[in-house]
Parts: structure tokens; sequence; C-alpha cells
């Protein structure tokens, strides 16, 4: 059996509200709101970047999964906001938690798939028994330009899980994926902000990716709808994985505990990830669970999992996902918020 | 802090590694080669706990050239449960509500950055204990 054997998650303290971005840019609150289910999103700290961000959680998914740092065999962390340009993230984690040196680094890139990226190669690894435990990580501290639609959503997570054969809490029952070359959303080397192509982002990329995902899936493990617990789809806003799942037969008590990004913004290569710890922090025993991500470029992993009586064990050893969302809080205005995320800068 | 230091002390840096003394079962933090409580000179590595309370603490207004844009931000000295004392910065908090005696844990957090083209220097910082 292959599944994860631990989750963990660390979101920032910060937040900001898209009428704070709004009054900025002199925009409509209300439409973001409405339109696309947005209220505030998380900040990281000025000390914070896709670095701390992973080792925070994988310290948590450690925690949980009751496996010793030095019997991880690989770390991979995906991200579109790795801290360099050239030099892993990977190796850092593997040192922070302690499973360095016999242990297999990579940096993943995928827009917002990076992180079920991780997971996906993990558990290929595990199930093939090169490694017996792999440490997966989503992570990102994305950024969207000034005055920008993505400035409203762009946000900070991330969210780790221990793959294994021991100490099972969601066993992977089966995975797919689904991908084309579609030019979405991207970002050129020395530009600091990603470029998007508006509305095309919805339909021949979001959208057709993760139905092509989900359907895939489906058919492959002769399964429906109504036969999951729950369902999470990436969220890059609050609309388009609640519009997705009631086209494809999903229903509000599916994916309501996975759906963060009304209040967490969305956090990139973190997004799907952090909807399946809190999705875990929820379940039962025995209860299954459809992970789908997506990510601009473009492309979909989709991930089956049943959860075991050993959730209920160990969910209480690190952080819920609810509790770093909606506790102790700090509210930013925009001044602080573009100094910290390095939109303005102090005089040289 | 040059970069060979830098990466010297990672091992206490990013994973709060200190020396238990063999002899006198006293945890040095950082480690020594030669114990200062019994002078022993073999020792066993152990994790600190990162949790503890805030002994006293200072409030940075005017900062060291790369903490310029953090202040203000609170430095001060921790008693660990392990019953290590050891100073760190204070993060993810308003350090006019810290008091001494406020519980606190340690994070993995970017301490400093040489510039925008050098190395980015990570290590332990510690944040009120609310279980986030
Ligand atoms: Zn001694």
């Amino acid at each position: 059996m292959v599944g994860i054997s631990g989750y963990g998650t660390q979101i920032p303290r910060y937040r900001i509200k898209v009428e704070e971005i709004a009054k900025v840019w002199g925009t409509d609150a209300p439409a973001y709101r409405r339109g696309m289910n947005l209220n505030e999103k998380s900040v990281p700290a000025p000390d914070e970047d896709v670095g701390t961000l992973s080792v925070n959680a994988a310290y948590n998914a450690l925690a949980r999964s009751g496996i010793a740092p030095k019997d991880i065999g690989a770390v991979y962390v995906g991200s579109e906001s790795h801290p360099y340009a050239v030099k892993p993230t990977g190796t850092m984690v593997a040192e922070a938690i302690g499973a360095c040196p016999h242990v297999h680094t990579a940096s993943l890139e995928f827009a917002c798939k990076a992180g079920t990226e991780g997971m996906f190669i993990g558990t290929q690894m595990v199930q093939a028994g090169r490694v017996a435990n792999v440490l997966a990580i989503g992570a990102d501290t994305s950024q969207g330009a000034p005055g920008d639609a993505l400035e409203y959503s762009a946000a900070a997570g991330a969210a780790a899980f221990v793959i294994s054969t021991k100490n099972i809490v969601a066993e992977l029952l089966d995975t797919d994926c689904y991908m084309t070359d579609t030019p979405d959303f991207w970002r050129r080397p020395y530009s600091h902000y990603p470029a998007h192509g508006g509305r095309f982002t919805g339909e021949p990329a979001y959208f057709k990716h993760v139905e092509g995902a989900t359907n895939a899936m489906l058919a492959r493990a002769k399964m429906k709808p109504s036969d999951f617990d729950y369902v999470i789809f990436h969220q890059p806003n609050g609309k388009f994985p609640v519009v997705v799942a009631k086209k494809l037969g999903f229903k509000e008590p599916q994916y309501r505990h996975g759906l963060l990004t009304p209040v967490l913004g969305n956090t990139y290569s973190g997004s799907s990830p952090l909807g399946l710890a809190a999705t875990l922090d929820e379940a039962k025993p025995g209860q299954l669970i459809l992970l789908v991500s997506y990510g601009s470029g473009a492309g979909s992993d989709a991930f089956i999992f049943k959860t075991t009586k050993r959730l209920l064990e160990v969910r209480d050893l690190a952080p819920r996902v609810r509790k770093q969302l909606d506790e102790h809080k700090y509210y930013l205005e925009y001044g602080q918020y573009a100094k910290n995320r390095g939109k303005i800068l102090r005089a040289e | 802090m040059s970069i060979p230091r830098h990466w010297r002390e990672i091992p206490r840096r990013y994973r709060l590694e200190a020396g238990k003394c063999k002899k006198c079962k006293v945890i040095n933090f950082p480690s020594r080669l030669v114990c200062p409580e019994c002078g022993g000179k073999t020792f066993e590595t152990v994790k600190l706990s990162g949790k503890g309370k805030l002994d006293t603490f200072t409030i940075i207004r005017v900062a060291p050239e790369g903490f310029g844009d953090e202040v203000p931000y609170a430095v001060g000295i921790i008693d660990l449960k392990d019953g290590v004392r050891l100073m760190a910065q204070i993060t993810d908090c308003d350090p006019t509500t810290l008091k001494t005696g406020d519980k606190l844990v340690a994070k993995f957090r970017k301490v400093q950055e040489d510039g925008k083209n050098g190395i980015i220097k990570y290590g332990y910082k510690f944040v009120p204990d609310v279980g986030v």
C-alpha cells in the first residue's frame, strides 16, 4: 500500500483584504468578492519565502507521519517562486529537516501544478520500491503585478506530504493526468511578474485540463462523481473550482472543505495541496477523496485517495489548516504590503 | 558573516543542534570542543526542542545593515525547555505587545540576505507559541 503517511502546512500570518487593493487602483471590490469569490489573501512576512514555508510545512508533515527525517529518500519542492533562480530549494529543505546527505532532491516547476508533481513522482518512486519515503511539497509566494487582476489573488502558503508504504493516513488508489501546450500564463527570464492571456486562462486552459484529467481519472477508475466524499480542484480564484465542480456533477458538501481561496487567495503550487490538507483535517476513515490540480502551460494531475483509521490518531500532532488560516491574523495596508512584497524599495 | 562560516553553522542554525556533554549531561549551544561546566571533551549531538519562554528583550528601531526593512523588531533572550538560553530575533508579532514570560517557539526563517545578488542566510527565529 502506498499513500500519504503525514501532511502538514504553513500559511503566513499576514493578510490583505480585496478592498485595500481595490482602494489603491480604483477598482470595484464588491465585484471581486461576488464575481471571483475572493475576500482576502495571505501575504508572506518579509522573512518568509518558499524555502521557509516549505521547511515549516515539512516539520508538520513529519510530525504526523512518524517517519524519521533520515529515512526520507527524496525531497521534491514544487514552486514558481523558488528563492533562487539557480540553487535548489530541496537541498535546503532536506538539510533543515535532517535528511542529508543520502537523499535525492529536485526543484520542480509547472506554474500552479508544481506541488502535485512532487506527489505524482514521489508516489510512483515509492510504488516502484526505489525509495522508502518521499517528502513532496507545493509552496509559493506568488506575485501579481501592481494593479493586475492577479494582485487580488496571488498569495503565499505551503503544503507538505510524506509519501510512504508505512503509517498511511490516505492510501493512493490511482493517478491520471492531462496535458497540452497551452500558452495561458507565463513568466520570461528576468521579468519580475508573470503575464497571462486574460480570458484565455478560462475555457481553453483551466476548464479544459481540469475536466480532461477528472474525466480520464473517473473513466480509468470506473467511478463517478457521487462515489467521492470529497473533491479538491485547483483554485486560482473562488469561482473556477465551483463552476467546474458543478459542471462535472459534484456538489457543495464535496468541495466545501477543500475550497480555501476565498479567504486564502491562490497559493499557486500550494493551492490544491492545501485544499487536500484541509480536507484531511475533516475526513473520517474510509472516505474517498479526488484531487485534481492545474498548472498553466498547461496540465492537470489527478489522484484518488482513501483515508485510513490512522488519520484520526495523528491529526492533532500538527496545526490544522483552518487554524493557520483563521487565527492570529495581521491585516496589512497596501503600503506595508507593497513594501513587504518588494513592490516599493527603500532608496539605496 | 562569510559564506564558509554560515555553511559551517548550518547544523545549529537550521536544526538547533547542540552538544550534550557525555560527562556532566549539560547541553552546550552552540556546541563546544571543551565543556565549560566540567572540562569534558566528548559530546552527543542533540536537537533542541525549540520551545521556551521569553526572558528579556529589546526592540530594534535602528537596525544594522541588511535588517533595515524589518524595523521595528524584537531581539530577545529565550530560556528553552532544554535548559539552554539563546538570543534570537522574534518575528510574527507586534513587538510592543511582547512580555517577559511569553511562550515562544522556533520557526525556520530568512535571517539575512547578502544584497540582491548574494546568498540568502536561513536559520531559526522565534514566534509566539500560539499553535499555528
Ligand atoms: Zn560537561
